[in-house]
């Protein structure tokens, strides 16, 4: 029943230009870095872009690192607040519980639908930064951040693993996202509230007198997939991130599933 | 106040097992208005039921209820024997369903959106699929027009893809909200056949309008609402009986006529274009008739008008059927 929404989902004009304007952000990036010439000075920028001109495989990695903060949680957000609130507005809801498609498995079907479509989000990104890198730049065996050395293969495997795990860290606005989305019916408020929440958690974030409250922010955790680049992997953050993901799933999707199952469908 | 009726006294438990559709006290309140007020619908198996009242009058609430999008303030309603919403997963797939107008994907054309809303149910058979999208499209006249977008069909049109939506499979009860609407005399004829055969099927077909000249056409049993509220029901010729019996009388001497009439105690005579008007008032029509041969005056063509729902509307409430909440 997911591939069906999922299908749904895939086949919109929208979420294709929104899938490619992921793909362009790091080929924009890869190109910035080539025609000045070799990008910042090592240690400074934002994470893994000063060595993209020595070896182009990293041009994934600073993707992934450049559209965290902004370009994935927005693009989530379109995802997760379009799902219910969407079909509500299209009045295509009234039809489908009518059907009957059952008001769980609607919701666990657009929830499922919303996963891949996240972890696709993370994978067309770090896909085009490596392609864009290949193609742009010199390539090789890929230095971790401790020094270490791993085969050119064995590196690309971690800057996809990098991409699933940024995917996962989305996991947590994408159930307020759907959450949201079962209260109202109307799609961009539902979009433009998740963006909002994903915002919100940012700037909190950079708030330092509110450091106890940092490790439970959402997007407190997101650049943490730069640890699979240590040697060993350094786990720590990257558990603490799936783990906070998973309660904020829990919380939402219950208070998602809450909602919508005793929902008056009036739309 | 209604003379006639199939009203179900008895609690739903035991309604009849030859209703589709039993309601009982059913309420809805919106905002604090009780939108649908206490209504208790009995919809017989087999039968056209026309579901009446002006723009407003809580029809779409009502068939929301029925379809369980929303649940009762107050009440109950049965579908098919099945207690709703809590029965809806059983008995839902034998419902075909119209709800305040047609809703598709924009972005598909007709034939996808049909397979669309056939794929997600958990009786989805993908084998007969295309098949049956076919030919629910071919039913409604959509054939040609099976690979444009929705985007891009008339009002019409949707209304049509809407009806097709309901024929995907074989159904016992149609549940259709102004089936109708949007359409030109032509569609609105083809429709008529199509709820005539559904029920030639052997299905019960309930339908809203707030036309009600449309309906009665095609309708062997009617409810008229007003307000929320259910002022009668019943076979269509009950209804009927309670507008006034109104006489037309064609003639040469207008004048003549109408002055027997009005001598005869006959209520709003009225002359217009070579005939005159006027309301029986439970007269015996051949008594008229004879007292205006009687009286010399030529008759050359003598109605009684059987009245309309409209005109059984206007005598239950006193009001046009017009009105909005
Ligand atoms: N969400 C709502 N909140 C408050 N009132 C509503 C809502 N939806 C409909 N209504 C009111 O309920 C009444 C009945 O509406 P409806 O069932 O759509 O009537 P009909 O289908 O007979 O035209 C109308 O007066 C309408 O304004
Ligand atoms: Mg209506």
């Amino acid at each position: 029943m997911w591939r069906a929404e999922l299908g749904l989902l895939l086949r919109r004009v929208r979420i294709k230009a929104l899938l490619g304007v992921l793909a362009l952000v790091p080929i924009g990036v890869a190109v910035a870095v080539r025609v000045a010439g070799g990008g910042p000075d090592p240690g400074s920028g934002p994470r893994f872009l000063d060595q993209v001109s020595r070896n182009g495989v990293f041009a994934g990695l600073a993707a992934l690192t450049v559209t965290v903060p902004f370009f994935l949680p927005l693009a989530v957000a379109v995802v997760a607040g379009d799902a219910v609130a969407g079909e509500a507005n299209l009045g295509t809801l009234r039809y489908l519980l009518v059907r009957p498609y059952g008001r769980t498995r609607l919701l666990v079907a657009k929830g499922m639908a919303v996963i891949i479509f996240c972890l696709l989000a993370g994978l067309v990104v770090a896909v085009a930064g490596v392609l864009a890198g290949v193609a742009l730049f010199p390539i090789g065996p890929v230095t971790t951040l401790s020094g270490t050395t791993l085969s050119l293969t064995a590196g690309i495997v971690r800057i996809l693993g990098a991409s699933l795990v940024v995917g996962a860290s989305l996991l947590g606005l994408a159930a307020i996202g759907i959450f949201i989305s079962t209260l109202t019916d109307a799609p961009v408020g539902a979009m433009a509230a998740t963006a909002g929440v994903a915002v919100l958690s940012g700037v909190l974030d950079a708030v330092p007198p509110l450091h106890a409250l940092h490790p439970w922010l959402l997007t407190h955790w997101w650049l943490s997939f730069g640890d699979l680049l240590r040697a060993p992997v350094l786990w720590t953050d990257i558990l603490r991130n799936l783990g906070l993901q998973v309660v904020y799933i829990a919380v939402f999707a219950s208070a998602a599933w809450a909602r919508f199952s005793t929902k008056d469908v009036l739309a | 106040m209604t003379a006639t009726a199939t009203e179900p006294e008895m609690p739903l438990q035991d309604a009849p097992a030859d209703l589709a559709i039993a309601t009982k006290g059913l309420t809805k309140r919106l905002s604090g208005v009780a939108v649908v007020d206490g209504l208790d619908l009995a919809v017989p198996r087999g039968s056209v039921f026309g579901f009446l009242g002006p723009n407003g009058s809580g029809k779409t609430t009502t068939i929301r209820m029925l379809l369980g999008l929303i649940a009762p303030s107050a009440g109950e309603v049965r579908l098919l024997g099945q207690r709703l919403p809590s029965g809806g997963s059983a008995v839902l797939p034998d419902v075909g369903a119209l709800v305040e107008g047609p809703a598709f994907y924009p972005w598909l054309s007709g034939r996808d959106n049909l397979a669309r809303y056939d794929r997600v149910g958990r009786d989805s058979r993908r084998a007969d699929r295309g098949a049956r999208v076919d030919s629910a499209l071919e039913r409604v006249g959509l054939s040609a027009a099976a690979g444009k977008r929705y985007r891009a069909y008339s009002l019409g049109m949707r209304q049509r893809l809407g009806l097709a939506a309901a024929l995907l499979r074989p159904r016992r009860l149609f549940v259709l909200d102004e089936p109708t609407n949007g359409m030109d005399p032509q569609g609105t004829r083809e429709i008529r056949h199509l709820i005539r055969d559904l029920a030639a099927e052997g299905g019960t077909v309930f339908l809203s309008s707030h036309l009600l000249g449309e309906i009665e056409q095609v309708c062997t049993h009617a409810a008229i609402i007003n307000l929320g509220r259910l002022l009668t029901q019943g076979p269509l010729h009950e209804l009927q009986a309670l507008g006034p019996v109104r006489l037309r009388v064609e003639t040469d001497d207008v004048v003549g006529a109408a002055a027997v009439l009005q001598r005869l105690g006959l209520l709003d005579v009225a002359q217009r274009d070579g005939s005159v008007l006027a309301g029986l008032d439970g007269r015996v029509p051949e008594d008229v008739c004879r007292a205006l041969v009687l009286d010399g005056i030529g008759v050359r063509e003598f109605v009684q008008e059987r009245p309309s729902l409209e005109d059984a509307f206007v005598s239950l409430t006193g009001e046009g059927f017009d009105v909005a909440r």
